[in-house]
């Protein structure tokens, strides 16, 4: 599959092997095909963003990825492992050794502080208390918020609740960051901001797969699929990639 | 999830809703509550029954004269003076094998006098025998022996009340006092014992020798006697004394075989076992009432967990995104029933604690709170709080993590 990696990213055995997978609802007598033989592959240091009308099967798509469904038919090989058939438990565990999330809304834990919202996902994977503290200081540090360490997310700014998401994600060191609509609850300043995080996270060789329907965010990445109606209806890198990281210090 | 983690947490969700944790943990708090002081007071009064029957004596038998019938019309036990001082020698001579002393007792009521005090208290008459057989021991002087017996000497002993009311803190042994218009020489004073099984005080009481009381103090030349106290030589031997101080008393009596006997005869463990027994009958009823009031409070939490589980769904959503297994959501929690019962249940503990307290102090009841009862208590609850936890925590542990994540 290395026609569909970059130029400059790493090749190696793909982060993401998706083998025509095909996701079912029954909904009643009614079944609905929300994918139809989707096949896609993610290699190591891609940056790769999803568009597609609600409706597309791009939300479904993020979830079997994200190892928070299972498809109906097809493989998905998670960084080399069937994580396809696995049980919900072992589901989970892949899930937080491999996958770090930033969601539309934050998702942080109400009356929670910062630090403690980010050690989270350590607390599942048995990190002893003081190294917990210490990865977790450290990305928040990493995501410009090493001074806000006890804020609440109430005390914060959306930008602010978004980085904390994404030191959140990043703090077990997963191979891919799965980002759905990080930015449909931001200002377009705070979006290229945020963007900027990314870009600078898949330029140290992070594998980064980011949902959206703004077409000015897809263009942050590297490549992008569009889905319609459950196929992927183009897979096509992008021209002219634009980088946030010098619109972000060319604005105010 | 480690359990240390999952402590934390359950402590700072149950902080967030300060309200509703205690008040699901009410019914916990006052099921504990209700099993310590119940508890602690059945085997208060166990114990105080078993100090009594100590105090008593141990391996004591009681005759008493029987009832007698009049044309049909019974009368009470003791109405009758068909036990006399010869009895008691009898025993004493023929059945030593198993019989380790006699005490025959006789009441009355007098005013002693001393100086310008005088008290109204109980009389005994009986002999040397009577200490060894209730097991009471002297806390100054000696006791009188048989010579004084013999002669009805005017001799007497004092208990702790007495004393107090005729002496104060001095010291009475040599001192003569008058009971009723007898003077008597103060020879000795018993060791206090505190009260008695009906909250009476033992030691209202004067000790002096059988025949200085009939004789002198009642004035009477019968030899009847009111109760005769055997001690059995041994606790193996009780019943075997029994049957014999029965049968010498039948011979002696001239009772044919089918007579009925004009005495009776309690051992002391029967009547032990009968107070037992109606203690652990109101332990047992008390402890259902507790128990049942425990599984209230278990629904209680139940119903609270129930709806924490729901509020907390996004939550949930969260926790599983980031990698927790279905198996870390449940332990979650559990961990947080188990902590709120457990917290009611050391809240009940207190409290249970407190109120059996105040029955000691407040209404002089026996209580006793053992170690294992608080740790068992305590321990039940927290039983409580994995069964009323058990269902809402793997409702959560099920839930799915898309859905979870949506839930608003």
């Amino acid at each position: 599959m290395a026609s569909s990696s970059p130029a400059g990213a790493a090749v190696g055995f793909p982060v993401v092997r998706a083998l025509a997978i095909e996701k079912v609802y029954r909904m009643g007598d009614v079944s609905v095909h929300a994918l139809n033989g989707v096949t896609l592959d993610l290699a190591p240091g891609e940056f790769a963003a999803i568009m597609g009308a609600s409706g597309s099967g791009k939300s479904t798509f993020m979830n079997v990825v994200g190892c928070l469904d299972r498809p109906t038919r097809g493989t998905y090989l998670l960084d080399g492992e069937d994580v396809g058939k696995l049980s919900r438990d072992a589901l989970a565990r892949a899930r937080g050794r491999a996958i770090g999330f930033v969601f539309q809304g934050f998702n942080l834990l109400p009356r929670t502080s910062a630090l403690e919202n980010v050690e989270l996902p350590m607390l599942y994977q048995g990190v002893q208390t003081k190294e917990r503290h210490a990865r977790a200081a450290e990305a928040l540090a990493r995501v410009g918020l090493g001074d806000r360490l006890d804020h609440t997310p109430a005390q914060l700014s959306g930008g602010q609740q978004q980085r904390v998401a994404v030191a959140r994600a990043l703090v077990n060191r997963p191979k891919l960051l799965l980002a759905d609509e990080p930015t449909g609850n931001l200002d377009s300043q705070t979006s290229i901001e945020m963007m900027n995080i990314f870009q600078a996270l898949n330029d140290e060789g992070l594998t980064v797969l980011l949902v959206t329907h703004e077409p000015d965010i897809a263009e942050h990445a590297r490549r992008i699929v569009t889905f319609k109606d459950g196929h992927i209806l183009s897979d096509v890198p992008v021209a002219k990639r634009r980088l946030a990281r010098a619109f972000a210090e060319a604005s105010p | 999830m480690n359990l240390l983690p999952a402590l934390r947490t359950a402590l700072r969700a149950l902080r967030r809703n300060k309200l509703r944790s205690a008040l699901a943990m009410l019914g916990i708090v006052i099921a504990v509550a209700a099993v310590v002081a119940t508890v602690s007071l059945g085997q208060g009064a166990r114990a105080k029954v078993a100090s009594q029957m100590a105090s008593l004596g141990s391996n004591l038998l009681m005759v008493v004269p029987g009832s007698m019938s009049t044309r049909g019309a019974a009368t009470g036990a003791g109405a009758t003076q068909t036990l006399v001082l010869d009895d008691a020698r009898a025993i004493e001579r023929e059945l030593s094998g198993v019989v380790a002393a006699v005490a025959p007792v006789n009441r009355a009521s007098a005013q002693v006098i001393y100086g310008d005090a005088n008290w109204f208290t109980q009389v005994m008459g009986s002999t040397a025998a009577y200490l060894q057989v209730r097991g009471w021991s002297l806390s100054l002087g000696d006791p009188f022996g048989r010579e004084e017996e013999a002669a009805g000497a005017k001799v007497c002993i004092l208990g702790q009340t007495v004393r107090e009311k005729l002496f104060g803190d001095a010291n009475p042994v040599g001192e003569g006092i008058r009971v009723k218009h007898v003077p008597c020489k103060v020879v000795a004073v018993l060791a206090p014992k505190g009260q008695g099984s009906q909250g009476q005080d033992q030691d209202d009481i004067i000790l002096m020798p059988w025949s200085t009381l009939v004789r002198r103090i009642q004035g009477s030349q019968a030899d009847t006697v009111g109760t005769l106290m055997i001690e059995a030589g041994s606790s193996s031997l009780v019943a075997d004394a029994q049957r014999q101080v029965t049968s010498l008393l039948r011979q002696r009596h001239r009772l044919g075989d089918q007579a009925e006997p004009d005495f009776q005869i309690r051992n002391l463990a029967e009547i032990q076992s009968s107070a037992n027994e109606q203690t652990a009958t109101l332990s047992l009823l008390l402890g259902s009432v507790a128990l049942i009031s425990l599984l209230v409070g278990a629904i209680g939490i139940a119903n609270v967990m129930l709806v924490s589980v729901t509020e907390r769904t996004r939550e949930i959503g969260i926790r599983m995104a980031v990698g927790a297994r279905g198996r870390d959501v449940l332990v979650q929690f559990l961990t947080e029933a188990v902590v709120l019962a457990a917290l009611g249940g050391l809240v009940g503990l207190a409290l249970g604690a407190g109120v059996s307290w105040v029955m000691a102090v407040k209404a002089n009841w026996p209580t006793l709170l053992s170690p294992g009862v608080m740790v068992g208590t305590v321990l039940l609850a927290g039983l409580a709080g994995v069964v009323a936890g058990f269902y809402p925590a793997l409702r959560a542990s099920r839930l799915d993590p898309i859905d979870a994540l949506r839930y608003e």
